[in-house]
Parts: structure tokens; C-alpha cells; sequence
């Protein structure tokens, strides 16, 4: 591929995976009220649109035109800053996750990803780390003592179940052994017995996906572990002195978190694009994607599901539950994994 | 010029940059942040050099795991800005161009005996196997004897910064 169509092809694989991700983040807003509201027994958003399904765009313009206030104590350029960085970083991670298998198109073979570098695990890991940043500054820059609590709380959590996280991948990872995401989902095709799919949670990595789930809830800071914006001790955690369009670069940076841990989970133990595929040619071309988007959305759901039915952890029982139980189990389960594969 | 040199060129200028505005900012925050655009900025010139394991772990462990607890130590001390010195005048008039001349030796003295020939792209071992098979095969027992040497640093640091047994019994 020359250089030129390739510039062109990755701006407008870019392009479409941006709009697409930011639409999906506003839906998966508007499907966290609709399920969550269902599940307290209300209807959630009803009056914008049939369904209520037009209320983000209604948010969105809301947003844009709440008055943008800076209060007058806090450090000016870290305060503008954090919310951006939260927004890059969590926009950044998407563009190493593959969303099928390659499809041709004017003569060229165009993977449908935005590039897959033999790194792309680490890579995803790499910019989830700098994520803390924005959270941190922000609650430092506030000059807020609630602000400042939020933050550090949230980066101490984030920093703490990294470490789980990254080892519950480490089984994942020698079973396929390669780091790129691609590779990754391939190793995982086909079936056990003949009707099982050998995806690798049905692969002996069931605890460690159940590790994976537990220290991506806590990364994302979202119900059971939502410490860093505990409403009833802290206001609003490191977001309280944000208000209008910054505030709502940091909710956005939440659900595109929560949508590429759930992409991640969907590659890493469910097979990814793999699913059953019949029909005429076309089809056949664009089930694998919608496999892909139709476990991510179960994924999503289950996220929205652990909300509407757990309460809070209190700070000590997080700190706990990290270190005490999840790192342990994460260690065992890479050594059982290890011991399984040389075997 | 092809486009591996513009963007060596674009990540090598960020990083010094950021180098620069390291030392010539009075609040310890932006010191941090430029250090981790450093970071960053290395990392891309890493990538560039088909080293993707190093780069990935440069941002990882660098970027994401140091440097936060850099920020964090400045966070809860509170650390302000600095008083501004004037500095001594001898440090301006000969530290600067000193300087300036020890790095062009340098540069001329690396670039005299790295021989003529650039390194290829790809030639040295960058691929994450190939670095498995160096740190698990080849060096196998000084990567373990380096791992429990930072073994004994964790657990002489976690001793040292624990309370005395005596006192922690009143506290609690």
C-alpha cells in the first residue's frame, strides 16, 4: 500500500472509530438511565424522542451552554488541562482494539482497526496508566479539600488494581503468546467437543477473567468502587469544581473507559469477533462486527446491572479486597496457567 | 528528507523542549509534567526505533508508575512555587557554554567511534519474543538474581518505613 492511500485510509478509519465511539458513548449514557431507571421501578428519560432515545443530544446541548465556570482559587492551567488529558487518554486506547477481520475494498486489504502494532496489550495498558493523571490533576489543581481527597483516592485505586489487572491478562497472554490483539483473538477460534467455542474464558481462564471484571470496574471508578466520587462523603469527588462542558469531558472520558475495558474484555476471553456466520456473502462480511458489538454491549449492560445492584465499598474494604485477595489470586492463577501450558 | 527523520526530528525536539522547560519552571507540578512529556517523547523514539517492548515498558513504567508518585509526593506536601535566585554569575558565564561543549564533544566523540554505518532498523532484538528469549534463556540467572535483589530492596524498604514495634503497640 503506497503512502499516500495508507495516510488517507488511517484518517478515515480514525475518523469513523471516533464519531462512532463518541455516539456510543453518548448511548451508553442514555442506556445506564433507561436500565437503571427501569430496575428502581421508573421509566427514566421519556419526553426527547420516542424512548427517550434524543435525550443525549439534548444533554450535549445542555452542556455546551451551562455557563463555564472557573473559580477564582484554583490553579488555571493544570484545571484546563486535566480534563483534556482524561478525554486524550481515554480516546488514545481505542485505537489499537480490532473490530473484525480485514475486508477488501478498492484492491487493498484493510484491517478494520486503526493499527495493529505487536504491542497493542501493552500499549493499551501503557496509556490506562496516564489516564490517572487527569483524575489527579484535577483534584489537585481544584484547590479543594474535597477535590484533593477524590483524586488521590482515585489515583491510589487506579494505581492499586493496575497490578491486578495487568497479571489476570499475563494468563491470557502465555496461552496466545503474542501481544497483539489480533493474533490474540485468532488464537481463540474454533470450537472444544465441537459445539463449545475455545474462547479463553472456556479456556481455563475463568478466574482470570473474574479478576480482569473486578479490577476493570475499580480502574473505571464505577459502582462497587466508585470511592473517588463517593457523593455522600466527598461532594463530588475530584470533578466538584468543574461545571458545563469540562465536567462533561470527564463523564465522557468515564464511559469511553468503560467501553474499552469492555472491548478489551470481548477480545481477550470472549472470542472476540468470532461467532457463528451464515447467510449470503455481504453478511457473512459483517456478522463478525456485529458479534463483536453485540458482546460488547452485554458487557456494557453488565456494567450497568452490577450499578443498579450493589452498594458502595467502604475505603479499607477496597484497599482489601485489592491486595489482599485479588493480587494473590491474579499470582496463583498465572502460576496454574504457566504450569498448565508447559505441561 | 523522509518522514522517519521528521518524525525523529518532531519527538527528539519535544523532548528537549521539555527537558528545558524542566529546569526553567518554578513550580514543582510543571517540573513533573515536562518530565513525563520527556518521557513520552522518548518513548515515540523508541517506537521509531522498532524497540515497541521498551517503548511500551519506557511508558509504562517511567511515565505511568514513577512519575506518579512523583506527582503524588508533590501533591500531599503541598509543595508551592520556588523562590526565584539570581544564581551565581560564574555559573551563567561558564556553566552554559561549558556545557554547551561538553555535549558537541560528546556527540562528536559517540558519532567518530560508533562507526560509519547507522544501525539498521529491526537488526537489534526489539520484538517482545526476542526479548523473552534473552531475559528467560540466555541471561536467565542474572535476571533472577537481579529480581531477588529487588526483593531484598522491597522488603528492606517496607522495614524501614514501618513503625517500631514498641510504639505502634501504644498507638494502636
Amino acid at each position: 500500500m503506497p503512502l499516500g492511500i495508507f495516510i488517507l485510509v488511517s484518517v478515515i478509519k480514525s475518523l469513523i472509530i471516533l464519531v462512532v465511539l463518541l455516539t456510543a458513548v453518548a448511548y451508553t449514557v442514555w442506556l445506564e438511565r433507561k436500565v437503571v431507571g427501569h430496575m428502581q421501578n421508573r421509566w427514566g428519560p421519556t419526553r426527547v424522542g420516542p424512548f427517550g432515545l434524543l435525550q443525549p443530544a439534548a444533554d450535549g446541548i445542555k452542556f455546551l451552554f451551562k455557563e463555564d465556570l472557573t473559580p477564582p482559587h484554583v490553579y488555571k492551567p493544570l484545571f484546563l488541562a486535566a480534563p483534556m488529558m482524561a478525554v486524550i487518554f481515554a480516546l488514545t486506547s481505542i485505537s489499537v482494539i480490532p473490530f473484525g477481520n480485514s475486508i477488501r475494498l478498492f484492491g487493498y486489504d484493510i484491517p478494520l482497526q486503526i493499527t495493529d502494532v505487536n504491542i497493542g496489550l501493552l500499549m493499551i495498558l501503557g496509556v490506562t496508566s496516564l489516564g490517572v493523571y487527569g483524575v489527579a490533576l484535577a483534584g489537585w489543581s481544584s484547590n479543594n479539600k474535597y477535590s484533593l481527597l477524590g483524586g488521590l483516592r482515585a489515583s491510589a485505586q487506579m494505581v492499586s488494581y493496575e497490578i491486578a489487572l495487568g497479571l489476570s491478562l499475563v494468563g491470557v497472554l502465555i496461552q496466545s503468546s503474542s501481544f497483539s490483539l489480533r493474533d490474540i483473538v485468532d488464537a481463540q477460534g474454533g470450537h472444544f467437543l465441537g459445539f463449545i467455542p475455545r474462547w479463553n474464558i472456556f479456556h481455563g481462564q475463568f478466574i482470570g477473567f473474574f479478576i480482569y471484571l473486578m479490577a476493570a470496574y475499580a480502574e473505571t471508578n464505577r459502582i462497587p468502587f466508585d470511592l473517588p466520587e463517593a457523593e455522600t462523603e466527598l461532594v463530588a469527588g475530584y470533578h466538584t469544581e468543574y461545571s458545563s462542558m469540562k465536567f462533561a469531558m470527564f463523564f465522557m472520558a468515564e464511559y469511553a473507559n468503560m467501553i474499552t475495558v469492555a472491548c478489551l474484555a470481548t477480545l481477550l476471553f470472549f472470542g472476540g469477533w468470532h461467532g457463528p456466520l451464515f447467510g449470503p456473502p455481504l453478511m457473512q462480511a459483517l456478522l463478525p462486527v456485529f458479534w463483536f458489538v453485540a458482546k460488547v454491549v452485554c458487557f456494557l449492560f453488565l456494567y450497568i446491572w452490577v450499578r443498579g445492584t450493589l452498594p458502595r465499598f467502604r475505603y479499607d474494604q477496597l484497599m482489601d479486597f485489592g491486595w489482599k485477595f485479588l493480587l494473590p489470586l491474579a499470582i496463583a492463577n498465572l502460576v496454574a496457567t504457566a504450569i498448565a501450558v508447559a505441561w | 528528507m523522509n518522514f522517519h527523520l521528521i518524525l525523529f526530528l518532531a519527538f527528539g525536539g519535544v523532548c528537549v523542549a521539555g527537558a528545558v522547560n524542566l529546569l526553567a519552571q518554578r513550580h514543582p507540578i510543571n517540573s513533573a509534567l515536562s518530565l513525563i512529556a520527556v518521557m513520552a517523547a522518548l518513548a515515540g523514539e523508541y517506537l521509531l526505533l522498532g524497540a515497541e517492548f521498551v517503548a511500551a515498558v519506557q511508558v509504562i513504567v517511567y511515565a505511568g508508575a514513577i512519575m506518579v508518585l512523583f506527582v503524588f509526593v508533590i501533591m500531599l506536601l503541598n509543595a508551592g512555587e520556588e523562590e526565584e535566585t539570581k544564581g551565581s554569575r560564574v555559573a551563567v558565564m561558564f556553566g552554559v557554554p561549558g556545557m554547551l561543549i561538553a555535549s558537541v564533544l560528546m556527540a562528536w566523540i559517540v558519532l567518530r567511534h560508533s562507526g560509519t554505518e547507522a544501525v539498521a532498523i529491526g537488526a537489534l532484538p526489539g520484538d517482545p519474543r526476542d526479548i523473552a528469549q534473552l531475559l528467560f534463556h540466555n541471561f536467565l540467572l542474572p535476571f533472577e538474581v537481579t529480581s531477588v535483589l529487588i526483593l531484598i530492596a522491597i522488603m528492606g524498604a517496607v522495614v524501614l518505613a514501618s513503625k517500631p514495634e514498641s510504639q505502634s503497640g501504644k498507638v494502636d
